[in-house]
């Protein structure tokens, strides 16, 4: 017989999802909380972003080809690290920053530990863990010069979390809640609306790219140490500071696209559960308890660490090993 | 109530419309015939007939050698060229009895029975005369599974009309055009347990099935037709038996163990014929379908028939296809030769046009744990395939490996393209060869 035929193992046929696909997903997911950043922000914002998604691309190309790897630009993980730094960067950075921090994010982070899918620390969260420790002052000054809302706003404030931390919640004087859904307020680029995030999380769920596990056990576990705080420290319960903890700071973006980070969370169903709760207790632990107004970078870094054992905990039992027998 | 089912499982293309309205077709084959002695799990068949013998249809040609043994019967008339190792279609070679068909079609005698008037044993007796096996796949002889410990134990007796695999119509046409055998089918087997409940399982891709199927069995108060979500492997033994009856079995149970028979609709429809009519398992129902066959068609084969005529009985080829698979798409084998004989077993042949596999680029695994969340059998199969490739057995039991039923949900859903399916599974066989070992 001439004919040439291809064999393989059984299943003959695959579903139409790629990784790149995945990826390109989470940037589409991500799109209206940039050009709400965009917007708000202004013309140095959009250099930022375009800045540090280029310069993951070029590490990720440079140490793949130095390195002689196959060339995993293609799969678009590294637009997403870019992307996601971007979006933690306060507007008027210097550029060199992000530059620096996209360096750390793609060798460092990732391409050391082995590459997609082997790093155990999310990469763009690790990088700006690493600016913030190394440059506290910049990556902490949120000023706006140029925003094309024309809304110009050169005050070096404090952020609506860091205000909240010094002061409370006070009616008048506090960002309103509204302001804080919005994102007609101080912070990185792409974290200042909780609207826009929401808006992509919807794309996100609505393609099955990820789930609710993660996110509400995060945000739901928080709200209720933040509750608990309220109550414990005799504050009593304040709906307008429980909302400005979950619309302020970087909880939404925390939540719905780091957290939920396919390589560095659990893998096991139960373990996504107890991750989110672990996020949860430990953002509450960083913001409430802890020195710093914002929590959340440190706490999904730190909760990655704990995935190894989540899952050694949380391991599946089979079908047949342990449901109802007749 | 929700519909039946199971947690897990995939919606893969059904490809089901491209032979579903085509009836059922007899094609009489014409060369020689290939009759391989092991077309069921367990011991071999032993030849009855030499060089030289002539033969008539649905004569015995090999005799069952053992208890999980089944006799082997001529499909046609002719006489016997010789007994010689030939291709078959899961790639290896078997010793096989090879007929040349005369084209008479001449058939020995059938000693037909009132079932109603049969004891089990003699029942038992008939089925294994008649050389049933499992016509899902496993090919399992049908008499040994009819025979658990303690039969009085037995609750369940379900005829697995799932056909979740995509393409496959072959069950589907045969209820359709021959529904009353299926019940018939089902009443003998359930003479043989007096307290079970006989549910007809279908998938409600199948609506005319089950309607006809419902109007049958409306005055058998044992019998009740269970409609299924359709979702593959909602026709896998232990997804089935789960979705019916909320019992689950591992790796290591059998369905007798939670009171349950499972027996494929084609396996069925052969019981029937074995114990009332006296036939043996000489034909089967294939689906040669695929978007490379010129007109999909569902055939009533001869066994040993030759797979290239069946393909050319369908039309033939569009292309020069780039894959052909001898089952469905999700668990079928991939062909090299297309001379290979039908057996009990075959169910289908798939012609593609384009092979999925072999042009996806496998990428690194990036823990999307999309596999986890189909994986019927509740292991993680990412991580099963790592330790596989690794060649790490001991970790591999550890973490619940064998519990893997090879449904290839996890291949198919994975994002990467990394044949998970195809790493497991050549684990699971090298812990099974040590186990054999010791």
């Amino acid at each position: 017989m001439e004919q040439k035929l291809n064999v393989s193992s059984n299943p003959h046929v695959r579903d139409r999802m790629t990784t790149s696909r995945i990826m390109l997903m989470v940037v589409l997911a991500l799109m209206p909380a940039t050009l709400f950043g965009i917007w708000n922000f202004g013309f140095h914002a959009f250099l930022v972003v375009v800045v540090t998604v280029l310069s993951s691309v070029a590490f990720e190309w440079i140490y793949d080809h130095f390195m002689h790897k196959p060339n995993t630009v293609k799969d678009f993980s590294a637009v997403v690290t870019g992307l996601l730094l971007a979006l933690n960067m306060p507007p008027q950075i210097p550029l060199w920053m992000p530059v620096l921090g996209s360096a750390f994010a793609i060798i460092v982070v990732k391409q050391l530990f082995g590459g997609l899918g082997q790093n155990f620390m999310n990469p763009a969260l690790g990088a700006r863990c690493f600016l913030m420790i190394s440059f506290a002052a910049r990556m902490t000054d949120f000023s706006v010069s140029d925003s094309f809302r024309g809304v110009v706003d050169t005050v070096t404030g404090a952020t609506p979390l860091a205000a909240l931390k010094s002061q409370g919640f006070v009616e008048g004087v506090s960002v309103p809640v509204k302001n804080l859904f919005l994102g007609n307020i101080q912070g990185t680029i792409g974290e200042t609306s909780a609207l826009a995030i929401l808006i992509g999380a919807v794309i996100l769920l609505a393609f099955k790219i990820i789930d609710f596990k993660i996110p509400l056990t995060y945000i739901g576990s928080f709200a209720v140490f933040v509750i608990c705080y309220m109550l414990g420290t005799g504050m009593g319960f304040d709906v307008n500071y429980l909302l400005s903890h979950l619309f302020g700071g970087g909880l939404m973006l925390g939540a719905w696209f780091m957290a939920t980070d396919y390589v560095t969370s659990p893998i096991t169903p139960k373990g996504q559960l107890v991750y989110g709760v672990c996020l949860g207790i430990v953002t509450g632990v960083f913001r409430l308890l802890g020195g710093s107004a914002e929590g959340v970078s440190y706490a999904i870094i730190f909760c990655n660490l704990l995935v190894p054992l989540i899952e050694r905990a949380t391991y599946p039992v089979a079908f047949g090993k342990g449901g109802k027998k007749a | 109530m929700g519909k039946l089912t199971f947690k897990g499982g995939v919606h893969p293309y059904d490809g089901k419309e491209l032979s579903k309205n085509s009836p059922i077709e007899k094609y009489l084959p014409k060369g020689e015939m290939v009759y391989p002695l092991s077309q069921h799990i367990g011991a071999p068949s032993v030849p009855c007939v030499k060089k030289g013998d002539h033969v008539l249809a649905g004569q015995k040609i090999a005799d069952a050698n053992g208890f999980v043994s089944v006799p082997l019967h001529a499909s046609v008339s002719g006489t016997v060229k010789g007994i010689e190792r030939r291709l078959t279609a899961t790639g290896t070679m078997a010793e096989s009895i090879i007929i040349e068909n005369d084209q008479q079609y001449e058939e020995t005698e059938f000693y037909s029975a009132d079932p109603e008037s049969l004891s089990a044993n003699e029942i038992l007796e008939r089925i294994r005369e008649g050389g049933v096996v499992g016509m899902g796949g496993a090919g399992f002889p049908t008499h040994v599974k009819l025979a658990p410990k303690d039969p009085a134990a037995i609750e369940y007796v379900l005829v697995n009309g799932a056909e979740c695999e995509p393409y496959l119509t072959s069950d589907y046409r045969r209820m359709l055009e021959e529904p009353e055998k299926v019940v018939a089918g089902l009443e003998i087997i359930l003479r043989l347990f007096d307290r079970a409940k006989g549910y007809i399982c279908i998938e409600d891709n199948k609506p005319d099935c089950i309607a006809k199927m419902k109007e049958l069995v409306k005055d058998r108060p044992r019998i009740e037709v269970k409609e299924l979500m359709t979702k593959y492997p909602q026709g896998g033994e232990r997804t089935l038996i789960y979705a019916v009856t909320g019992r689950e079995i591992n790796s290591t149970m059998l369905p007798a163990d939670v009171g349950c028979v499972v027996d494929n609709v084609d396996t069925v429809t052969a019981i029937y014929h074995a114990v009332a009519l006296g036939r043996p398992v000489i034909s089967r129902i294939i689906t040669v379908t695929g978007d490379d066959v010129v007109s999909p068609k569902n055939f009533t084969v001869l066994t040993g028939t030759c797979m290239q005529e069946l393909i050319q009985a369908a039309g033939g080829l569009k292309t020069e296809a780039a894959k052909i698979v001898s089952g469905g798409p999700m668990m079928g084998f991939a062909l090299y030769d297309l001379n290979v004989p039908c057996v009990k077993t075959t169910s289908a042949f798939l012609c593609m046009e384009h092979d999925p596999v072999s042009e996806a680029t496998v990428t690194a695994c990036i823990n999307c744990g999309r596999c986890v969340k189909v994986c019927p059998g509740r292991v993680l199969p990412s991580r099963l395939a790592t330790l596989a490739e690794r060649g790490d057995m001991e970790g591999f039991e550890k973490m619940n490996g064998m519990e893997c039923c090879e449904c290839g949900c996890c291949s198919y859903v994975c994002p990467a393209k990394r044949p998970l399916t195809q790493s497991i599974k050549s684990m699971r066989k090298m812990v099974l060869a040590s186990r054999r070992k010791k």
